[in-house]
């Protein structure tokens, strides 16, 4: 697989204007993402997220490092060389960023004059990629006569216009419902599965990097602290960040809360033990404490679905002698089942 | 009454006077007040085609002129107005004066106006790759223009106004008649005249002015 957008040692630092001194918003971050990812970027307001992507489409120019998009590095090529490259980067707004002064069908043929394409061919156009998102019916309409989720679907029809290889999605469905979030998650894997469009979705709402992405990065302070593989990230996150992302989703493993209420209920020791898609783990589980000669009862868990595999753990609570429990907790680590006993 | 009728051939030049010099220095001061403004706008630090010194320059260049009366303004640009139009009287010399004097004023609606345009939706069409000229006439100007009709209605009374003074440099229109056919001779029916027809003339253009507004900000 071949990169499509490269990052290279890139850095913004926007210069100190009045009373505040400059801001690095992007931090010496390299990343690649792969032609066919939906690569998401996760991170907490201010984390330098917009930043980094108007980075990959060059609204924003670094401080220092190289982003290359396909062939072209960006960071080596004038403004006018830089409008044809972004004609074939497709960009998509928490606000939707649509023209009020104009109609639905008037919206999405704007890029398309842009690219220089005759009158004749982009009515065409126009109806074939309302069609794609739904909204052919909407196209003599004005943007402010249609719903939010409406709205992100032009946008979306908008971005594609040109053809695209990338689509950029800045926060794409902050600004939504979550129902209406679905559909335009559902409508983004559809664009990325059937188009083979490349898409970097930023958001700071795991859930929807949960339902498309194939690999995120997670992002703080201007850093990339962490990236791969989704089903990797969630289900061993290394970092403090990340896990707190992953446990907005995931809610597998009880929180200082729930524990202070389930020590009232349960004295023993309590474990939680991540699961794997192993057949008969439980029937294992439960051999190794029987063998050990320890009670045990599950009282906590959590189980998701993620890239059609199961991710999630089942907190244990065990009781026994001593030494027993030791030699539960041992026989675990010995068979290599992730265990960790809350604290 | 008699006086004022008397008077009647004048009465209805001077009506037409008044508006031949109004809607031609609105037109020219529309288009260079435009483009003022729109060069205003994008200059600005963080804008389309940030240039900070030209903007700066601008923006002193505008304040500078925009409080001046339009009569000491006519005055100090007589020789501007000779090398222009090779007159400083007449409505030739008004409407060049008063186009000038407008066209600042232009520019600073036409700026307040295009800077309330979101920015986002400029970001969006920078991001398709469209180039900053496509992007002020196909995107800035039509986004900020339900308001900026408006700033234009509003401004139409200024020039009628400015252009009652036409008679101290030796213009015609309402505001010369009113003075020198009816104060100066102490015949008020001339003055109530023009009064009534000068409110007629603004009711009509406020009127117009606000209709377009509304199509175009199809409310
Ligand atoms: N044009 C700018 N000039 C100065 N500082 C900026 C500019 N744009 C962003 N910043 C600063 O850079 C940092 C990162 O901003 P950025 O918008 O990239 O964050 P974000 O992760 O997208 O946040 P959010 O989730 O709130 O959109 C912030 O501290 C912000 O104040
Ligand atoms: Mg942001």
């Amino acid at each position: 697989m071949s990169a499509l957008v490269r990052l290279q040692n890139v850095s913004k630092t926007y210069p100190a204007s009045g009373l505040h001194g400059p801001v690095t918003a992007v931090d010496d971050v390299s990343l690649e993402v792969n032609a066919g990812d939906i690569f998401g970027i996760i991170g907490y307001s201010g984390a330098g997220k917009s930043t980094l992507v108007r980075l990959i489409n060059a609204l924003e120019r670094p401080t220092s490092g190289r982003v290359f998009v396909g062939d072209a590095e960006l960071t080596a090529l004038g403004e006018r060389q830089l409008r044809d490259e972004r004609k074939r980067i497709g960009m998509i707004f928490q606000q939707f960023n649509l023209f009020r002064s104009r109609t639905v069908a008037g919206n999405v043929a704007y890029p398309l004059a842009v690219a220089g394409m005759p009158r004749a061919e982009r009515d065409t156009r126009v109806a074939q990629l309302l069609d794609f998102v739904g909204l052919l019916e909407k196209a003599h309409n004005h943007p402010e006569q249609l719903s939010g989720g409406q709205k992100q679907r032009v946008g979306i029809a908008r971005a594609l216009a040109t053809n695209p290889r990338l689509l950029l999605a800045d926060e794409a469905t902050s600004a939504l419902d979550p129902d209406t979030t679905a559909d335009v998650l559902a409508l983004l894997k559809r664009v990325n599965e059937q188009l083979g469009v490349t898409i970097v979705v930023i958001t700071h709402e795991m859930e929807a990097i949960r339902s498309i992405a194939n690999r995120v990065a997670v992002m703080d302070s201007g850093r990339i602290l962490e990236q791969g593989d989704v089903y990797d990230v969630f289900s061993s996150p290394t970092t403090d960040a990340a896990s707190r992302f992953v446990r907005t989703v995931l809610r597998d493993r009880p929180t200082p809360q729930t524990l202070e209420r389930l020590r009232r209920v349960h004295t023993g020791r309590i474990v939680s033990v991540k699961l794997t898609e192993e057949r008969g783990f439980q029937g294992r589980l439960g051999r190794i404490f029987a063998e050990a000669g320890v009670e045990w009862e599950i009282i906590f868990g959590g189980i998701s679905e993620l890239r059609d595999r199961s991710v999630g753990s089942l907190t244990y609570e065990i009781t026994g002698a001593d030494a027993a429990v030791a030699r539960a907790l041992e026989r675990l680590q010995a068979e290599r089942i992730e265990a960790v006993e809350e604290a | 009454m008699n006086d004022f009728i008397d008077n009647l051939p004048l009465f209805f030049q001077s009506i037409w006077e008044t508006i031949y010099i109004v809607v031609i220095s609105l037109v020219a001061s529309g288009v260079l007040g435009l483009a003022l403004g729109v060069g205003l706008t994008v200059t600005r630090p963080g804008h389309l085609v940030a240039r900070r010194a030209v903007h700066v320059s601008l923006n002193v260049i505008v304040n500078i002129v925009r409080p001046v009366p339009f009569i000491i303004f006519a005055a100090a640009i007589g020789p501007l107005t000779m090398l222009a139009v090779h007159t400083t009287i007449g409505n030739t010399a008004v409407i060049f004066a008063l186009s000038l004097a407008a066209t600042f004023a232009v520019a600073r609606i036409v700026e307040q106006n295009l800077l309330t345009v979101d920015p986002g939706v400029i970001e969006a069409a920078r991001a398709m790759g469209a180039s900053p000229w496509n992007i002020i006439l196909r995107v800035l100007i039509p986004e900020g223009l339900g308001p900026l009709v408006l700033g234009y209605t509003f401004l139409f009374v200024g020039i009628v106004d400015m252009s009652a003074q036409a008679a101290l440099i030796g213009g015609g229109g309402l505001g010369t008649f009113a003075i020198v056919y009816g104060y100066q001779r102490f015949n008020w029916p001339v003055v109530y005249f023009s009064v009534a027809a000068i409110i007629v003339i603004v009711q009509a253009g406020q009127f117009f002015g606000n209709w377009l507004a509304r199509r175009a900000l199809r409310r």
